[in-house]
């Protein structure tokens, strides 16, 4: 009974860690895709540049961990800035299957350089001592880096939530997902909007792929192979929705993580068969705005 | 009374929490050349896709010769004599002008399943379409891509390939919309010499045109009928006068 | 009322007329594929997978660039197919022919079963469901090791003779043409659905859905046949290429081959039958080039590649040569 409990509670627990993981690297494709409609497949490029990036400057140039997250988060987001201007932009009204064969070329070209940059192995993750070990909360041993992983992703996703709800650019961004046109109408730069959007975007996934870095390893396959359960967070969490794919993150973190320890033998496989069904259920995710 | 090509009874329909047709009925008989006007956004086009089933009612029912076609899918409705146009143009534009009405004609025929016999030996689809196009002067434009062709010219295969499905209900949404005025012309003289068999509803914003087709008209405001009659009536009727010159003055 | 007759013949009118009959230049894939056997012994196991991805190539223009489904799953009836010809071996059911249509057969089911739930999406949820479905059966495929050998691949496949007379041998001789009979019989079939109305309604569908139903076509049941016809193909490809490598890995099922087949197919140029016929070889022949040695650069030139191909030249190789060859011929005539 109490291990039964346990398992429960540690199941729950490293479900809801790597929620805030696939959901960080998420969101920003969540509004990127419904801004611009734009099926950019390769968004985990940009949480797998995050993790590298991080990954290295603590590793090779010992730079702290904090710093290294906050450094991966500029540098890819500014990255972000410049491939949306030159290239993503040019294909914004470019047919579906360009688009589709633009991410593919930009994944391949990921996994490759990450392959001549860093080995094809998985880099390691050198977490400071203080993250180390476990915490006790309420006669529970938790690790440490988990709870950092919870307590961070919560505050980061209250941060980008309360920043949507209560700036301006967040309200730009929230009209322009509803009705690009009449945002563009009624004065909003969407050019420089959908520019700043994709580079906070790409930001977000690199501070997803550099915390998460733990759970999803960082090795030159990630943007391909982690690609199917980001696109499941969306697109159950509801396309161009900010919180739908928190919940979809959290049911996809938190059953994943049940099924492999529960019933290790099958695998993903109803990860993907639940995927399956909820979208014929309801094509535009369980979060998303009814159409 | 004559049997009804087409009948509403009823019809309802709300996109959230606006409505976009409010208790039509209407009844288009055989050979009717009847005009559905009404200002911008009264739900005209809605009106026109809940009758050939691309957006299902919220309530109420539609009839196509008699029959209840409610729950029935476009393509069924197509099968008993439903062909429309589009006010904005949807044609196949990397198809030729021949080959997009081949399509619709193949369709009528019941041969567009085929997966075996090459389409170039049906001859009677092939001869068939080209008449079509010989009928509405697009024969020399019959080897052109849509894509490529004024835009008049493209408001003209819409209307041939409606015409390809020899419907017994055409519905055209706003045929002229887009056309220089030399070409309206040339729509009207199809209109007017369309198989008089054919119950025809026409949505047109050119006064003249309505006036010289219709025999009926009924006004449109706001999802609901303001009002039906015959040109004299609708034209001398104070409400819709308000209507056009109250609202559509500025446009 | 009968014009068939007298149809006049105004060259819109005969182009549709004559449009499915042979032309010589159609014998070209044909001579070129005979040529290779004789020409080149060496090469001919090479020669063989180039084959089968023709005919997956071939089985991916029918959906994608006729119908205009873009999936990125397609590598599920390859798979399946791959696998099923290899489980029935392996299981005591190693009779080639026989195993190739089970195989189809077999793929054109999964087809038709996920096409149910495929083709009534678009858009991004389409290629999430066609991803997810290829994701699940690699999956499958993975955990399931006492059936599949999961990721060590399934190994012992030994095929008898065809047809009791033809004997695998290793020089890869009768895989070559084993492959080549495949990919012929894929290659009328696909061709005889191209010209059909049935062919011609599946371009109304990829250009207008919405006129497409307005002209009262059953658009949803027509696109289903189209994906279990096109699967079917896939599936045969799969199994010639277990039975002629006697090998099948997790990889026939992995989003890279469900990539790599549209990539071949966009180089070749889409919607045009012969698309696969020169994307695949042209894809195959580089890749064994330049990527012997380093596999991981290859991935990085292709995907540069298909930047710029996406960039700047839409329309494939066949694309290329539709702007190139006019304009020479005017040249020629102008000289
Ligand atoms: N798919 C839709 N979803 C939401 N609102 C719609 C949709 N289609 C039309 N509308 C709205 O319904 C109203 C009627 O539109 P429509 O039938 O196109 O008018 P009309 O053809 O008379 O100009 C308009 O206010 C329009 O904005
Ligand atoms: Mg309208």
């Amino acid at each position: 009974m109490d291990s039964a409990l346990s398992t429960l509670i540690s199941i729950a627990f490293h479900g809801v860690a790597y929620a805030m993981v696939l959901y960080l690297i998420s969101v920003g494709l969540s509004v990127t895709m419904g801004l611009m409609g734009f099926v950019n497949l390769a968004h985990g490029a940009f949480a797998m540049a995050g993790g590298y990036l991080a990954l290295t400057l603590m590793n090779r140039a010992g730079v702290p961990f904090f710093a290294a997250l906050a450094l991966a988060f500029l540098i890819v987001g500014l990255a972000g800035a410049a491939i949306e201007r030159t290239l993503y932009a040019r294909l914004y009204n470019a047919p579906e299957l360009d688009q589709v064969l633009f991410s593919v070329a930009l994944i391949f070209m990921a996994v490759a350089s990450a392959k001549f940059a860093w080995g094809p192995l998985a880099l390691p993750v050198p977490l400071p001592d203080y993250l180390r070990g476990q915490v006790d909360l309420a006669g529970h041993p938790f690790p440490t880096y988990r709870s950092f992983l919870i307590l961070a992703g919560g505050v980061i996703v209250l941060a980008v939530w309360l920043g949507l709800e209560r700036t301006r650019f967040g309200a730009q961004i929230r009209a322009a997902v509803d009705n690009r046109r009449m945002a563009a109408a009624i004065g909003v730069n969407t050019s420089l909007l959908f520019t700043c959007t994709f580079a906070f975007g790409s930001g977000l996934a690199a501070l997803g792929g550099a915390l998460g870095a733990d759970i999803l390893a960082i090795d030159p396959t990630y943007a391909q192979s982690h690609l199917v359960f980001f696109l499941i967070v969306v697109s159950v969490g509801g396309l161009g929705s900010i919180r739908g794919p928190f919940f979809a993150a959290l049911l996809l973190g938190i059953t994943d993580t049940a099924c492999k320890y529960l019933i290790p033998e099958f695998g993903a496989f109803f990860i993907y068969a639940a995927t399956l069904a909820v979208l014929m259920w309801r094509p535009n995710g369980l979060f998303g705005r009814a159409a | 009374m004559a049997e009804a090509a087409l009948e509403t009874v009823a019809l309802c329909k709300s996109f959230g929490a606006l409505p976009v047709a409010r208790n039509i009925d209407f009844r288009l008989p055989v050979g009717a050349r009847h005009a559905l006007i009404g200002p911008n956004g009264a739900g005209k086009t809605t009106f026109i896709n809940l009758v050939t089933g691309r957006l299902m009612p919220s309530s109420g029912r539609i009839l196509l010769g008699g029959a209840d076609v409610t729950s029935l899918a476009p393509e069924g409705r197509v099968k008993r004599g439903i062909g429309r146009t589009f006010q904005i143009n949807a044609l196949f534009n990397r198809l030729t002008v021949l080959e997009n009405v081949l399509l619709a004609v193949g369709e009528r025929h019941g041969v567009a399943g085929d997966m075996l016999r090459p389409a170039g030996a049906r001859r009677a689809v092939i001869a068939e379409a080209y008449a079509l196009l010989e009928r509405l002067a697009l024969a020399d434009d019959a080897g052109r891509l849509v894509r490529e062709l004024p835009y008049g010219r493209q408001r003209l295969v819409e209307i041939a390939i409606a015409l390809g499905l020899e419907p017994r209900v055409l519905l055209l949404d706003e045929p002229a919309a887009g056309v220089a005025a030399a070409e309206t012309g040339l729509i009207l003289d199809i209109i007017e010499n369309l198989p008089s068999d054919i119950a025809v509803l026409i949505i047109e914003h050119d006064m003249d045109l309505v006036f010289r087709v219709a025999q009926r008209i009924t006004v449109l405001v706001q999802g609901a009928v303001l009002v039906e009659g015959s040109p004299a009536e609708i034209a001398a009727d104070e409400r819709v006068q308000e209507v056009y010159l109250g609202k559509d003055s500025h446009g | 009322m009968t014009a068939a007759a007298r149809l006049p013949q105004p060259p819109a009118v005969r182009a549709v007329l004559t449009r499915h009959r042979l032309r010589p230049i159609e014998a070209l894939p044909w001579v070129c594929a005979i040529a290779v056997y004789y020409a080149f012994p060496d090469y001919l196991a090479l020669g063989g997978q180039i084959l089968v991805m023709t005919l997956f190539v071939l089985s991916l223009d029918l959906v994608l660039g006729y119908a205009g489904i873009v999936t990125l799953g397609h590598a599920a009836f390859f798979g399946t197919g791959a696998y099923v010809a290899g489980i029935l071996a392996v299981r005591g059911w190693a009779e080639p022919l026989s195993g190739l249509v089970a195989a189809g057969a077999a793929a054109g089911i999964v087809g038709f079963l996920t096409g149910l739930v495929v083709l009534r999406t678009r858009g991004l949820t389409l290629l999430m469901v066609t991803l997810v479905v290829t994701q699940m059966l690699q999956e499958a495929a993975n955990k399931l090791g006492w059936l599949t050998g999961g990721a060590d691949g399934l190994q012992g496949i030994t095929i008898p003779p065809v047809l009791g007379l033809f004997r695998f041998d290793m020089f890869g001789r009768t895989a070559y043409l084993y492959g080549l009979a495949a990919l012929f019989i894929g290659w009328v079939v696909a061709r005889t659905i191209v010209h059909s109305p049935f062919g011609r309604s599946l371009t109304g569908i990829r250009e207008n859905v919405t006129r497409m139903q307005a002209i009262g076509s059953p658009v949803f049941r027509r696109k289903l046949a189209v994906y279990v016809v096109s699967a079917a193909l896939a599936g045969i490809a799969g199994a010639v290429l277990t039975q002629t490598t006697q090998f099948v890995g997790l990889q026939v099922l992995g989003f890279e081959m469900s990539a790599v087949v549209i990539i071949m197919l966009i180089l070749g140029g889409i919607g045009r039958l012969y698309g696969a016929f020169i994307g695949a070889p042209l894809y195959m022949i580089a890749q064994d080039q330049l990527a012997k040695d380093d596999p991981a650069n290859w991935l990085f030139w292709i995907g540069l590649f298909l930047l710029l191909v996406v960039l700047f030249a839409r329309g494939g190789v066949l694309g290329l040569a539709d702007r190139i060859l006019p304009r020479l011929r005017k040249g020629g005539d102008g000289g």
